[in-house]
């Protein structure tokens, strides 16, 4: 257990230090000695399927706003307010303004994914330095919690 | 090596065993040279084989990847494991529970993997209590105990818990003889009179795999070592080896070694079935336990049953054969097609093979050999298929490749031997480090085996490791036993002491293995699904903290208000949905152990405070990198103190939780 954890750490802090190098994210790493790539053992990661489109509809549908409220107490207020507060992860409060939708189904869905690949998710680990948990969800379950998240933003 | 054994047969049986001698002169050289590239398991790459050990003196049963020999797992059955609170959170202590209350160890000594049309089928593995005695049922979906049944009327449950061919029934018999459980007080030299040797058949049910003791076979003052069932065409039959038919009660080293044959028990349990149906068994009063752990409540039960059915041979005629064996016969295994009994007499020159065939032969034509206790016993000669001659010294245990052969392990000789079971030659034998107990082929015991390997599990190591002190590693060896001749590939040191073990294909299982409780069907009485149902309760003087944890704080971490005379109840619930993130937590002075808690369960850990002051709970397992932030503090002021009680995590919480206080 210790030891996949310890692997998992190391493989956290590659991911900052490469994709810090070779995408905008500051330098977390030092150039000098680098991790010689034949020593890295590679493990294909399992992802999800990406979500290319979100199709957004006004007004908001009450029932999925209340099944994300639902969800969001339960897997994720431990960790993310409502309000622009950080906790573990940054607080909610205008992220449909920051993100696009499908930025934020991914980040629920395919965690794994985004750390691996994307810049500002990248950016959110160097900042928080707690990977975000996959939380085990549906895609309806997310869609739901963006449909929370809307409300809480402001939309109607 | 061989010829100089027999010469000093008499002298090391009767002395026990001379190390010295046993030790093969070239055990430095007994490895080929790509042994290494057998075993080697590349980083990240995993093993062909579970392999599952019964843990011996430990009580647990460990499970290990073949070929590499690398430990995965201790699963945490007989015996309390502060490591994971097994035995220690509330939860779990009914596990634990018998007719003579809570008892933290046993010790388990074999194993077997449940079956379906006898071939494992990677569903359960059963373990026996072999000193209070009970049977388990492990999950191999979560590698879990989820369920342990009380042995009534019986001492020592060694001859268990071998399975028929679909799991309808595992075994349980007693090694030691005892009175009827509530007939018990007599004196002990009245054994030939007043001692009972119960067999109990445990039905498993097939989908829930719930166990229940369906009869109780109420046999004659003697011991049972091993068993097996039927398979095949000898399905509806079971076999145990029996010893001390001599009826000593005393100085059995001696005493119960005196016959030149004692017996191997046939039951055809189909037929007790029947008999049972006719009416013909009596539920006798007794006291036993039959404990639960429910996956739902993530909490077990634990009930005592005061009634069991027993069947007396006795008064069901053709239930019941001995057939005679050589001598004071430990292992007794059907091969895979059935039809061949293979008795290991652990004091015997010879190993003698039955044949189910000349076993209904002898039946039909009552070819008996007079009868022990009023049962019948047949001759030797009418059962008996044939005999391996000159083996080796002291076998104990038979298991099958698949392609018409047998090993035997011996413990005397230090050696496995295989020999073929049509021809009965001894075709191969190597060496062992040192003196072997059980050995195991993955699905050895079942109608398909996978003779690729045999472990043998040792009894003693000596020089074989780095030493540690007087007490030495257990240890088990590997074998490459795909060609003609076996091949030593590894050494590798195991838990507790290992008796029986059984190995199957990993795709069997690993498919099926547990990644986390969903959080969404968590129905424990105290889940907190959420910070936002975390909360302090007081009934009395008993304080229930529903608490979560999610990398990585607790909710709450800070807690007010807990007097001395207080008994506080930690429900930890892990909010945690992803695989491979426990969380731990311990309270500083709690005479309890610790607990960890998988992702979407909740577990327990009682706690009564004994001393006034400000109390640090932590998490003890590394859950991310602000793992070692994950602490807070309980403060305790005295009896009669008026701190109102209070619960929070984080000023950001502060105003909305920090101030509530919950009384019921």
């Amino acid at each position: 257990m210790i030891m996949k954890k310890t692997v998992t750490m190391l493989v956290v802090a590659l991911s900052v230090g490469w994709y810090g190098c070779s995408s905008d994210g500051a330098k977390k790493r030092a150039d000098e000695a680098p991790t010689d790539p034949a020593a890295v053992v590679s493990q294909d990661e399992v992802h999800g399927t990406e979500v290319k489109e979100v199709t957004l509809s006004t007004p908001l549908d009450g029932a999925m706003v209340k099944q994300g409220q639902g969800i969001y107490e339960m897997k994720c207020s431990s960790c993310h307010k409502l309000d622009e507060t950080r906790l573990v992860g940054p607080g909610w409060k205008g992220v449909m303004s920051r993100r696009k939708p499908e930025w934020i189904m991914n980040m629920i869905l395919n965690v794994d994914m985004m750390l691996e690949k994307d810049a500002e998710a990248q950016k959110m680990l160097e900042l928080c330095l707690v990977r975000m948990p996959n939380q085990n969800l549906s895609e309806p379950d997310a869609r739901s919690i963006l449909e929370f998240m809307r409300m809480n933003d402001g939309e109607k | 090596m061989q010829l100089k054994f027999l010469t000093t047969l008499v002298a090391v049986v009767a002395i026990g065993i001379n190390l010295t001698g046993c030790k093969p002169k070239d055990a430095g050289s007994a490895v080929s040279g790509d042994a290494a590239e057998k075993v080697y398991v590349a980083p990240g790459k995993h093993d062909e084989f579970y392999n599952f050990l019964s843990g011996g003196f430990n009580g647990q049963m460990s499970v290990y990847g073949i070929p590499s020999g690398r430990m995965l797992k201790i699963i945490p059955v007989f015996s309390v494991f502060p490591e994971n609170g097994w035995g220690y959170s509330e939860e779990t202590k009914p596990m634990l529970n018998t007719s003579h209350g809570f008892i933290p160890w046993d010790d388990l000594h074999h194993i077997s993997l449940s079956q379906t049309k006898g071939e494992h089928d990677g569903r359960w593995a059963f373990g026996n209590a072999n000193n209070t005695p009970r049977v388990a049922r492990i999950s191999l979906s979560t590698f879990r105990t989820e369920e342990i049944i009380e042995l009534p009327n019986s001492g020592g449950n060694h001859s268990s818990p071998f399975i028929t061919e679909n799991t309808e029934y595992v075994v349980a018999s007693t090694r030691f003889s005892v009175p009827v459980d509530n007939q018990g007080d007599v004196p002990i030299s009245s054994f030939k009179k007043n001692f009972k040797g119960y067999i109990s058949f445990i039905s498993v049910e097939p989908k829930t795999g719930r166990l229940g003791i369906k009869f109780q076979l109420k046999m004659p003052g003697i011991s049972f070592d091993l068993a097996r069932a039927g398979k095949g065409k000898s399905h509806g039959w079971f076999f145990f080896s029996c010893y001390n038919t001599e009826q000593a009660n005393t100085l059995l080293e001696v005493n119960a070694s005196q016959k030149d044959k004692d017996f191997i028990l046939a039951v055809n349990w189909k037929k007790a079935e029947e008999y049972l149906k006719q009416g013909k068994g009596k539920k006798v009063p007794a006291q036993y336990a039959h404990n639960v752990y429910d996956e739902s409540t993530h909490s077990a039960s634990s009930t005592i049953i005061n009634e069991v059915m027993t069947l007396d041979p006795k008064e069901c005629p053709d239930l019941v054969y001995f057939m005679p064996c050589p001598k004071s016969p430990h292992g007794c295994d059907v091969d895979p097609t059935g039809e061949f009994i293979v008795g290991s007499g652990k004091l015997a020159a010879v190993i003698p093979v039955f044949s189910f065939d000349k076993i209904q032969k002898a039946i039909a034509n009552k070819s008996y050999d007079g009868s022990f206790d009023r049962i019948p016993v047949l001759k030797y000669e009418s059962v008996l298929y044939g005999e391996v001659q000159k083996p080796g010294l002291g076998p104990l245990h038979t298991e099958f490749d698949g392609r018409g052969n047998a090993i035997t392990s011996f413990f005397v000789s230090s050696e496995l031997v295989k020999w073929n079971i049509k021809d009965l030659k001894v075709l191969d034998r190597v060496p062992t480090y040192y003196s072997p107990g059980h050995l195991s082929i993955p699905g050895g015991p079942t109608s398909k085996p996978h003779g690729k390997y045999v472990i043998a599990y040792n009894k003693i190591t000596k020089d074989r490791y780095l030493p540690t002190g007087p007490e030495l590693a257990q240890s088990a060896q590997l074998y490459d036993i795909s060609g003609e001749k076996m091949k030593l590939l590894l050494d590798f040191p195991t838990v507790g002491e290992p008796h029986y073990a059984e190995a199957l294909p990993a795709a069997l299982i690993e498919k099926n293995s547990k990644k986390i409780f969903k959080i969404e069907d968590n129905h424990h009485q105290y889940v907190a699904k959420g910070e936002k149902e975390a909360k302090v309760i007081r009934e009395g003087n008993k304080v229930h903290v529903y608490m979560t944890a999610i990398r990585s704080h607790f909710m709450p971490d800070n807690i007010e208000g807990i007097r001395m005379g207080d008994e506080v109840y930690f429900h930890l619930t892990n909010l945690e949905q992803d695989w491979d993130v426990p969380h731990g937590f311990a309270v500083k002075g709690s005479s309890n152990a610790e607990i960890l808690i998988m992702p979407g369960e909740t577990q327990t850990l009682k706690w009564v405070p004994d001393r006034v002051g400000v109390i640090p709970i932590y998490c003890t397992d590394f859950c991310s990198a602000l793992h070692q932030e994950m602490q807070g503090y309980v403060r305790v002021s005295s009896a009669g103190s008026t701190v109102p009680l209070t619960f929070s995590t984080g000023k950001v919480n502060a105003p909305e939780v920090g101030e509530k206080v919950v009384k019921k």
